[in-house]
C-alpha cells in the first residue's frame, strides 16, 4: 500500500515536471501582458486578437501554408506510401529487405541530416525553394511512416482471401478495391494521421528547404519570433489550443481503443 | 506477381529523395567549392578547435541527458507497466502526450518556466529542457518491454525462491534491456543532433553541433557543413550498429518475449 | 511434533475477484507423495486453487498449511513448493542450464553442488547435453522438461503443475504423461497437477479433485471418481454417460425412461426425483428378446477404435448412448439391458428454480434484477418479499435477447435422453436452469422470458 502511494506519488512528480512549462503558458495566455510572468489580470483578448488575425497577418498565413502542407503532404504520402506497402510486400525477400531497409534510413536518420540531405539536393540541381520543396521534403520523410503502418497490417492478412475474391469471379482491381483495401484501411488511416501530426510538427527539415521567399510555417514563424528574443504573446493562446487539441484528441482516442479490446 | 511493380515508383522516390541526397552529403563533404576532391573540410574541423569542442561538448550533453532520463524514466516506466500499481492506460497517455508537442514549443514554454521561476538560464536549463524534451522517449519504449513481459517469468522467479529485489536484478532488468537499448538510442540521438533549441535556452550562450551545421550550411559553407553532417551520421552510425546488434543478440535468446 | 501426514491443508479458503467469488469455502487436504489431480473445466477456479497454493494470490478467507505450517501469508519465495506453469515460463536471456541453475544460485548452493544437481536433474528430465543450449531453440516438449528440470532441481517438498502439458501435441502428451508418473515414483514427493483433461486425471493421478464453478464437487480415486459420480455434473466431466431424470420409487426401485429398474440405492425415500447416470459402457445391447428392458432404433453407430458407439431412440422417446465391440447399424431394432449396480442414482441438487424476490405491485414481481409480471395472488401486497419458484421447462429462451425479460449466456448443457438441462448465466450474476428441446450451444447469448402463470410464490 505504501509503496503503491509513493510510486504514483513519484509518477505524479514526474508529470508536474513535464507539464509545468505548458500549464505556465496555458495560465498566462489569459492575460495580456506583453511579458511572460507578469500578470495582468484575467482576459480573452491574446485569443481574440488571434482569431482576428489583423495585426500578425504572418502568424494567421503560417498556420495555413503548415495545414496547407500537411493535408497535401499526407494525402500523397498515404497514397505513395500504401502502393509502395503492397509493392514491396510482394517481392522476394532480397529485394525486399534492400527496400526495407532504404525506407528505414529517413527514420533512423536525424531530422537535421535529412534536412541537409534534402538541402543539397534542391541546391544542387538549381531548384529554388520555397512550397514545393517543403512539400516535397515533408513527403520524403512522412512515406517512411505509412509504409511501416500498412505494412503490418498486409501481414496480418490472410494471403488467400485475394485469390479467393479472384476464384469468386472478382477481377484484380475489383479484388483489390473490396478485399485488400478494406483490409489495410486502418493501416492506411493510422499512418495519415502519423503523417499528418509528423508534418505539422516539423522544424528541423522544413527550415532547411523553406528557402528565403518570405514563406513561414508555424514552426519557422515560432523559431524566427523566439530568435527576436521573445514569444509573440499569441503565440500562447495558439499553443494553448493545439496543446488542448492533441491531448483530448489523443485521450479519445486512447479509451476509444481501450472500449474496443473490451468488446 | 505483376503487383511486384507497384513498389517501383517508391523505389525511384527513395532513390531521389534518400539515396542520391545522402550521398551527395558524402560528395560535398569530400570535395571543394570547386568540385575537386579533397580532404580539407575534415582537416578544418580537426584544427579548429571551436568546432571540435563544440562536438565533444555535444556529445557530453547528449550523455548527460541520456543519462538522467534513464534514471528518472526507468522508475517510471517500471511503475506504470505492473499491474500492481493499478495505474491507468490514460496515465500512460499522459506521459506519451508531451512527445506529440511542437519541440519549440515546448522548449520557449521551458524558457517561459523559467522566467517565472526567476531562474537563470544556461546549462541547467539546457539539460532540464533536453530531459523534459525526450523523456518520454525513453520512457515509451521501456514501459513497453516491460509491459509485455510474461508475468509468469516473475512468478517462475518468486517460485524459485527469488526475493523481490533479486527478480528484479535477476529477471525484470535483464528482460528489460532491449528497451533500455532503444530508449538510450532515441534519447541520444536527437539531443547529439539537436539544433535551436540549445539556442533559445541558454540565450545564445552555449552552442551545440547541431547548431554548427546548420550555421555553416545557411551561410554557404556547404561543404563544410556536408562534412560536419557527415561526422555526425557517422557517430549515430556507429552508435545504431552497436544497438543494432545488441537488437540481433536479444532475437536469438529472447525473440519470444 | 507431527501434528497429521498431511502435507497441504487448505481449509476454509475463499478467494473473491471483486464482486467474483473465485473459490468459496474449499477444503483439501493432501498426503505426502500423493498425486492429486485438480480437475475441472475452465474457470471453475482450479488454477486459482493452485497459485494460492503456490503463494501467487492471497486467500480472501481461511488458511493454507504446508507441512503443518501455516503459509497463507508467506509470499511465493519462501515458500517450499515450486511450480511448473502452463507456457513454461522459462527466462529467455538464460540458458538452459542458468534456468536451471536459478533456485540453486538463490540459495548460495557452492558451484559444484550446482552443477552435479543440474546435471542430475536434466538427466531425470531425458536432456542430459542441452546444458549450453538456448531455451528458445528447444521444442516445446524440449522447453517442458527444462520447466520441470528447473522445478524438482530445488528438491521442493511439493511440486505445483499447472496444465503443463496443455500446449503439447496428442502424441508428446501421453509420452509425458507416461514420465511424469515415472517422476514422481522415482522422487517421492508429492504432485499437485491441474488439468482440464479428464483422461490425464484418470491415467496419472492417485486422487482427483473435481472442480466447478469454485466449489470442490467430489474428491476420490480414478475409480471412485468414474463409477460412483457424486452428481450429475461429475458424471457428465468425466467420460461419457447418459444421464435421466428419475423418480426413485422406493428403496432399490427407480423409474427412468417409462419403465421402473431395479437398483442397489436406497435410503433416498419414496417418490424422490433423482438423477440417474448409465455409463454407455454400462448398456447391453442385442437383438430384441425377452430380457430387453427397453426396446429401440439403432440411430446412429460410429466405429471408435476399440468400440462401437452407438445411438439407440427407445420406444419411449429416450436416447441412449451405447458402447459395444459389437455393431448394431443404424435402422436395426435392438433390445437393451442394465444391470441393477451399473444404474448410478443421485440425489438432484434442485427440483425447480428458486430466486428471492419483492412484490412490485400485485401482478408484478422483481427477481433477478428484473420485473416479471405474475398472477395477483390473495395476501401479497407491493414490498412483500417472497419466494419465486419457477420449474425448469417453464424458463423461455430466445434467440433474439431484446425478446426476453433479461438475458444471459448459457454455460453448461447437460443432455439428458429426452432434453437438455441448460444452465444459464444471467446478466444479473445468478444462474437460472432451464430443460429445453431446442439445440443451443455453449455460450450463446439468449433471452429470457417466463409466463406468469408459471411463476408460483410463497411469502416469505
Amino acid at each position: 500500500m505504501m509503496t503503491r502511494i509513493m510510486a504514483k506519488g513519484y509518477l505524479w512528480f514526474l508529470l508536474a515536471l513535464l507539464y509545468s512549462p505548458i500549464l505556465i503558458i496555458m495560465i498566462f495566455s489569459f492575460t495580456e501582458a506583453k511579458v511572460l510572468g507578469n500578470w495582468t489580470g484575467f482576459s480573452f483578448k491574446l485569443y481574440s486578437s488571434l482569431f482576428s488575425g489583423g495585426m500578425h497577418h504572418s502568424l494567421i498565413n503560417a498556420i495555413w501554408n503548415t495545414f496547407a502542407i500537411a493535408l497535401i503532404a499526407a494525402s500523397v504520402s498515404t497514397a505513395l506510401g500504401s502502393i509502395a506497402a503492397i509493392g514491396i510486400y510482394n517481392l522476394r525477400s532480397r529485394a525486399r529487405g534492400v527496400m526495407n531497409f532504404t525506407n528505414n534510413i529517413p527514420i533512423m536518420n536525424p531530422d537535421i541530416i535529412t534536412g541537409v540531405s534534402l538541402f543539397l539536393l534542391f541546391v544542387s540541381f538549381g531548384i529554388s525553394q520555397g512550397f514545393t520543396t517543403v512539400v516535397l521534403a515533408h513527403i520524403a520523410f512522412c512515406t517512411p511512416y505509412v509504409v511501416l503502418s500498412v505494412t503490418p497490417r498486409l501481414k496480418k492478412m490472410n494471403p488467400n482471401i485475394y485469390e479467393a475474391a479472384l476464384d469468386l469471379g472478382a477481377t484484380p482491381f475489383q479484388a483489390l478495391r473490396k478485399v485488400i483495401l478494406p483490409e489495410i484501411l486502418p493501416g492506411m488511416i493510422s499512418g495519415f494521421i502519423l503523417a499528418f501530426t509528423l508534418s505539422i510538427d516539423d522544424f528541423a527539415v522544413t527550415i532547411f528547404t523553406i528557402g528565403n521567399e518570405g514563406l513561414e510555417t508555424l514552426s519557422t514563424y515560432i523559431y524566427a519570433d523566439a530568435r527576436k528574443g521573445g514569444l509573440t504573446p499569441e503565440l500562447r493562446p495558439l499553443s494553448t489550443i493545439i496543446f488542448v487539441t492533441v491531448l483530448v484528441l489523443l485521450i479519445v482516442i486512447n479509451k476509444r481503443a481501450e472500449k474496443q479490446k473490451k468488446e | 506477381m505483376r503487383r511486384r511493380n507497384w513498389s517501383i515508383p517508391y523505389a525511384l522516390f527513395l532513390l531521389v529523395f534518400v539515396v542520391i541526397p545522402l550521398l551527395l552529403i558524402v560528395w560535398y563533404a569530400f570535395t571543394d567549392e570547386e568540385g575537386a576532391l579533397t580532404l580539407s573540410n575534415f582537416r578544418k574541423f580537426m584544427m579548429h578547435p571551436e568546432a571540435m569542442n563544440t562536438f565533444i561538448y555535444s556529445i557530453g550533453i547528449a550523455i548527460i541527458t541520456t543519462l538522467v532520463c534513464l534514471v528518472l524514466g526507468y522508475p517510471a516506466a517500471y511503475i506504470l507497466s505492473q499491474k500492481q500499481f493499478k495505474t491507468s492506460k490514460t496515465m500512460v497517455v499522459l506521459f506519451i502526450l508531451p512527445m506529440w508537442v511542437n519541440i519549440l514549443i515546448r522548449t520557449l514554454a521551458t524558457v517561459a518556466l523559467f522566467d517565472f521561476l526567476k531562474l537563470p538560464l544556461g546549462e541547467g536549463a539546457l539539460i532540464f529542457g533536453m530531459v523534459y524534451n525526450f523523456l518520454p522517449f525513453m520512457i515509451y519504449p521501456i514501459y513497453n518491454t516491460l509491459q509485455k513481459m510474461d508475468q509468469n517469468l516473475i512468478e517462475a522467479a518468486q517460485d524459485l525462491g527469488a526475493n523481490p529485489v533479486k527478480v528484479f536484478g535477476k529477471v525484470i532488468l535483464p528482460l528489460s534491456m532491449p528497451g533500455i537499448v532503444s530508449g538510450i538510442v532515441m534519447v541520444f540521438m536527437p539531443t547529439v543532433s539537436t539544433f535551436a533549441i540549445a539556442e533559445l535556452l541558454t540565450m545564445n550562450n552555449i552552442k551545440l553541433f547541431g547548431t554548427t551545421v546548420q550555421e555553416n550550411i545557411y551561410n554557404g559553407m556547404w561543404n563544410y557543413g556536408a562534412a560536419l553532417s557527415l561526422i555526425m551520421l557517422l557517430l549515430i552510425g556507429i552508435m545504431s550498429l552497436f544497438t543494432n546488434e545488441e537488437d540481433s543478440a536479444q532475437n536469438e535468446s529472447g525473440g519470444v518475449i | 511434533m507431527q501434528q497429521s501426514n498431511y502435507i497441504i491443508e487448505v481449509q476454509h479458503v475463499s478467494k473473491r475477484f471483486g464482486e467474483k467469488v473465485a473459490l468459496d469455502d474449499i477444503h483439501l487436504n493432501v498426503k505426502k507423495g500423493e498425486f492429486v489431480t485438480i480437475l475441472g473445466p475452465s474457470g471453475c477456479g482450479k488454477t486459482t486453487l493452485l497459485r494460492l497454493i503456490a503463494g501467487f494470490q492471497t486467500a480472501s478467507e481461511g488458511t493454507i498449511k504446508i507441512a503443518g505450517e501455516e503459509i497463507t501469508q508467506t509470499p511465493p519465495h519462501m515458500r517450499p513448493v515450486n511450480t511448473v506453469f502452463q507456457k513454461y515460463a522459462l527466462f529467455p536471456h538464460l540458458n538452459v542450464y542458468d534456468n536451471i541453475a536459478f533456485g540453486l544460485k538463490l540459495k548460495k548452493t557452492p558451484q559444484q553442488v550446482i552443477e552435479k544437481k543440474v546435471k542430475a536433474a536434466l538427466k531425470m528430465v531425458g536432456m542430459t547435453d542441452y546444458e549450453d543450449r538456448d531455451v528458445d531453440s528447444l521444442s516445446g516438449g524440449q522447453q517442458q522438461r527444462v520447466a520441470i528440470a528447473r522445478a524438482i532441481v530445488n528438491e521442493p517438498e511439493v511440486l505445483l503443475l499447472d496444465e503443463p502439458l496443455a500446449a503439447l501435441d496428442l502424441k508428446m502428451r501421453k509420452d509425458m504423461q507416461m514420465e511424469l508418473k515415472e517422476m514422481h515414483q522415482k522422487l517421492g514427493i508429492t504432485f499437485v497437477y491441474v488439468t482440464h483433461d479428464q483422461e490425464e486425471a484418470l491415467t496419472l493421478s492417485d486422487t482427483i479433485v473435481v472442480m466447478s464453478e469454485g466449489k470442490i464437487q467430489q474428491i476420490g480415486t480414478p475409480m471412485d471418481i468414474y463409477n460412483e459420480p457424486i452428481n450429475s455434473f461429475v458424471a457428465d466431466f468425466i467420460g461419457e454417460s447418459n444421464i435421466l431424470n428419475g423418480t426413485m420409487v422406493k428403496d432399490k426401485l427407480v423409474h427412468f425412461a417409462g419403465h421402473e429398474f431395479e437398483c442397489v440405492d436406497k435410503g433416498f425415500g419414496e417418490d424422490m426425483p433423482v438423477d440417474v447416470v448409465i455409463r454407455p459402457e454400462d448398456i447391453y445391447i442385442f437383438d430384441p428378446s425377452d430380457a430387453a428392458q427397453l426396446t429401440g432404433v439403432v440411430t446412429s453407430c460410429i466405429f471408435k477404435g476399440v468400440h462401437f458407439e452407438m445411438l439407440v431412440q427407445t420406444q419411449e422417446g429416450y436416447e441412449l448412448m451405447v458402447q459395444d465391440y459389437h455393431s448394431f447399424e443404424a435402422g436395426r431394432e435392438v433390445g437393451l439391458l442394465v444391470k441393477p449396480f451399473d444404474i448410478h442414482v443421485m440425489k438432484k441438487e434442485r427440483t425447480c428454480n428458486t430466486f428471492e424476490g419483492k412484490m412490485l405491485d400485485n401482478t408484478h414481481v422483481e427477481f433477478l434484477g428484473c420485473s416479471f409480471e405474475c398472477i395477483a395472488q390473495e395476501g401479497l401486497e407491493a414490498g412483500d418479499k417472497v419466494q419465486v419458484e419457477v420449474d425448469f421447462q417453464h424458463v423461455n429462451l430466445q434467440d433474439n435477447e431484446e425478446d426476453g425479460v433479461l438475458s444471459g449466456d448459457v454455460k453448461f448443457i447437460l443432455y439428458k435422453g429426452n432434453h437438455y438441462h441448460l444452465t444459464v448465466f444471467t446478466d444479473w450474476d445468478e444462474d437460472i436452469y432451464v430443460d429445453t428441446n431446442d439445440v443451443w450451444d455453449d455460450g450463446d447469448r439468449v433471452g429470457i422470458s417466463i409466463a406468469p402463470e408459471h411463476i408460483r410464490l410463497n411469502k416469505l
